[in-house]
């Protein structure tokens, strides 16, 4: 037996591991992997698990969006349980949150929702919110909406009662084992309940493990919006040509 | 209609249609639920299922749940149905069928002979009046055995689709979570790659990788990447080298026309494969993909509960003789399938449904994050369907799709589900496992300190490079 299998640099599965971010290589006792492998998989799925279930800490986002002018609302999900079995009532507003939104003449709206992960938007909506907004000069921008128990079509509603010409949701994504965090940005063109999703634009992947950085999805997301403004749409029509951008993962 | 009235245990209940007997017979699910046709109790669950039992099969038959003339689907059902192997159960009501399918008399060539005269409808009614263990003892019973370059549902085996994803479609990534699952025993069922990217240049550059890897190593067994259809036929056109053909599909015509297919661009895509003649060992092309939810999310389920038309894609399935069909039974998400009790049993209903009917049924043992399930439920799932004999699950480096982001079964489950029921892989793979030294006589696999290993091992890094 040669001395140096023993050294990292013998283990054969090490050229591998750098060609892909897959379980290779774990090796086996008996049939199973060994422990520490299913340890590791067992803190990732906790991990997605937690930010699946966690709240939005609602308070502390509002103080730090530093005294601009913001509405909080929910969707007619009462609470998680509900929210997972029925899509259906995370895309409606509660009605008794339509008279807190404005109705105006905003360009756009931004709602931060909670989605299938709170902790994505604790941690990144802001940044992106402000990387985009100074993208934005002169922009009529609506009070910042924050949303919980919401899923993506809530927006609609909100945009529309918001009389909004664009909504752009921030939203927390579902976690994968690698990613818990990850936040994704839907972009609708004349909000109003009924929206397909082929009528959107969505910037996925954003989050700082090797994802999107808020200053490259800003970027994308403030094209995408004054090319929504000037074609007057978004969804399939509304080619993004700006694809080259999104990095290689 | 006043049809579906029952005096069960002296309350009275009413179902205004077959549609609605079947649904609140449904053992509770979140899917049924979302749309509104579950049982309102489960006093009333119980005496749906009462009515159920009494109805004669040939109800089935006077009452489509589809309309003939608005489906294709309905028409591939009845057009195909064989009458002389539904004459031996045609007096039976729905438990009646239930008794006779727990019965000694539905043997393995019994329950083979009946499948084509059997409907979807009746498979998932009879399902709905049998508990875990009747599902798992009647599939035991139901033998499918296809063929391309290895065989698969032969009694004794279990296969594996090795699955091999990496987010971004990097080639050399691709091949190294091949390799390793080779070197754990797994792909005897199939090679296959969900692309993240659906073009046809990337299609033709994971084929040609993986089609060379076998070739190379003289694999027996077949790659695929799970392109739509249409890809598929285009892919062939150019001259790629296809083995097996992929689609997805449902039990409506309005579901699949939602996976952007029909039945006839189905056949012209099984006919563009077989014009291939790539197989070796039997010439089943197809690979079909099923799942509860999916005729709901399309919105396209004509107030069907999701059992009932999950099992009427079991027909659209063998119309075309595939080689594989799974149910990616947890993959769809809580909103149908909530928790590890519902995707245990829906595994094993679906499993159960898709053999009773012929169907060469494997299973993508798995959930999603935000589902009440972790991999303890998927262990007892896939010993369940390994014991009710499936013809093969999917597995997955660690059991972690780096590029689907959900959670399915491992190369070393498949070891322990191998060890543990004394279950084999695929005769000709078994064979070339032993021969390229991986695995001894006694289906043991060698661990990496060996030298064949460390030979596949060092060429297999040299191949992806």
């Amino acid at each position: 037996m040669p001395p140096e299998r023993d050294t990292p640099a013998a283990d054969p599965w090490a050229p591998l591991r750098r060609m892909t971010p897959a379980r290779i290589g774990l090796g086996r006792r008996g049939d199973a992997p060994p422990l520490e492998a299913v340890l590791d998989f067992q803190l990732a799925h906790a991990r997605a698990r937690d930010a699946v279930h966690a709240a939005l800490d609602v308070a502390t986002l509002v103080t730090a969006l530093e005294g601009r002018p913001h509405v909080v609302v929910r969707s007619q999900a009462p609470e998680r349980g509900t929210y997972l079995r029925r899509p259906d009532l995370g895309r409606r507003l509660d009605p008794g949150c339509l008279r807190d939104l404005p109705h105006g003449a905003w360009d756009a709206a931004f709602v931060l929702a909670d989605g299938l992960s709170a902790t994505a938007v604790q941690r990144h909506a802001l940044p992106l919110l402000q990387a985009t907004l100074a993208r934005l000069p002169g922009w009529r921008i609506a009070p910042v909406v924050i949303a919980t128990q919401a899923r993506v079509a809530l927006g609609d509603e909100i945009g529309a009662a918001l009389g909004a010409r664009l909504c752009a949701m921030l939203i927390g994504e579902r976690p994968g084992l690698s990613v818990a965090d990850s936040l994704g940005v839907y972009l609708t063109h004349a909000p109003q309940p009924g929206r397909r999703d082929s009528e959107r634009n969505c910037i996925s992947n954003i989050h700082q493990s090797g994802g999107l950085s808020y200053e490259a999805a800003a970027d994308k997301l403030a094209w995408l919006m004054a090319e929504a403004l000037r074609l007057k749409l978004t969804g399939i029509g509304l080619k993004d040509d700006q694809q080259a951008a999104l990095p290689g993962t | 209609m006043g049809r579906y009235v029952s005096d069960f245990r002296g309350e009275r209940h009413r179902f205004a249609d077959l549609r609605a007997v079947l649904a609140k017979a449904s053992p509770r699910r979140s899917g049924d639920e979302l749309a509104g046709l579950a049982a309102e109790s489960d006093a009333q669950r119980i005496a749906a299922r009462a009515v159920l039992a009494d109805l004669p099969l040939t109800r089935f038959l006077e009452e489509p749940l589809v309309p003939y003339e608005r489906d294709e689907v309905t028409r591939l059902i009845q057009d195909m149905q064989d009458m002389a192997a539904f004459a031996p159960v045609r007096h039976l009501t729905v438990g009646g069928l239930r008794d006779w399918l727990l019965s000694d008399e539905a043997t393995t060539e019994a329950l083979a002979a009946l499948a084509p005269g059997l409907t979807p409808e009746m498979a998932a009614a009879a399902c709905k009046l049998m508990r875990n263990q009747d599902l798992i003892a009647v599939a035991r019973r139901c033998r499918v055995v296809t063929a391309f370059r290895s065989t698969i549902g032969l009694p004794g085996r279990l296969a594996t689709r090795l699955q091999p994803n990496h987010p971004a479609d990097d080639l050399r990534g691709i091949a190294a979570a091949t390799l390793d699952g080779l070197l754990l025993g797994a792909g005897d069922a199939v090679i296959g790659v969900n692309p993240a990217t659906d073009s046809l240049s990337n299609g033709l550059a994971l084929l040609e990788m993986l089609d060379g890897l076998r070739a190379r190593h003289a694999i027996p067994t077949q790659t695929c990447v799970l392109t739509h259809v249409t890809n598929a036929i285009r892919l062939v056109e150019r001259g790629a080298p296809v083995d097996l053909v992929f689609q997805s599909i449902a039990g409506t015509e309005a579901a699949n026309a939602g996976f952007g297919v029909s039945l006839a661009v189905l056949r012209e895509a099984q006919e563009a494969a077989l014009a291939l003649k790539r197989g070796t060992a039997g010439d089943n092309v197809m690979y079909f993909e099923t799942g509860q939810g999916a005729a709901l999310s399309a919105d396209a389920h004509h107030g069907i509960d999701q059992q009932t038309v999950e099992a009427r894609s079991y027909a659209v399935a063998r119309a075309f003789r595939p080689l594989l069909v799974n149910t990616v039974v947890g993959f769809i998400g809580p909103e149908y399938l909530y928790d590890g009790k519902q995707i245990i049993r829906a595994g094993l209903e679906d499993h159960f449904c898709a053999k009773l009917l012929g169907v060469p049924m494997g299973v993508d043992v798995c959930y999603t994050n935000h589902a009440e399930a972790d991999q303890d439920d998927m262990d007892t799932l896939m010993t369940l369907l390994a014991v009710a004999g499936c013809n093969f699950i999917i597995t997955v480096p660690g059991a972690d799709d780096i590029m689907l982001n959900y959670q399915s079964t491992s190369f070393h489950d498949a070891l322990y589900l191998r060890s543990t029921l004394g279950l084999r892989a695929a005769p000709e793979f078994e064979a070339w496992l032993e021969a390229m030294g991986l695995m001894d006589g006694a289906g043991r696999l060698h661990t990496l300190a060996e030298a064949p290993m460390r030979r596949l091992l060092a060429g297999g890094v040299a191949d992806a490079a």
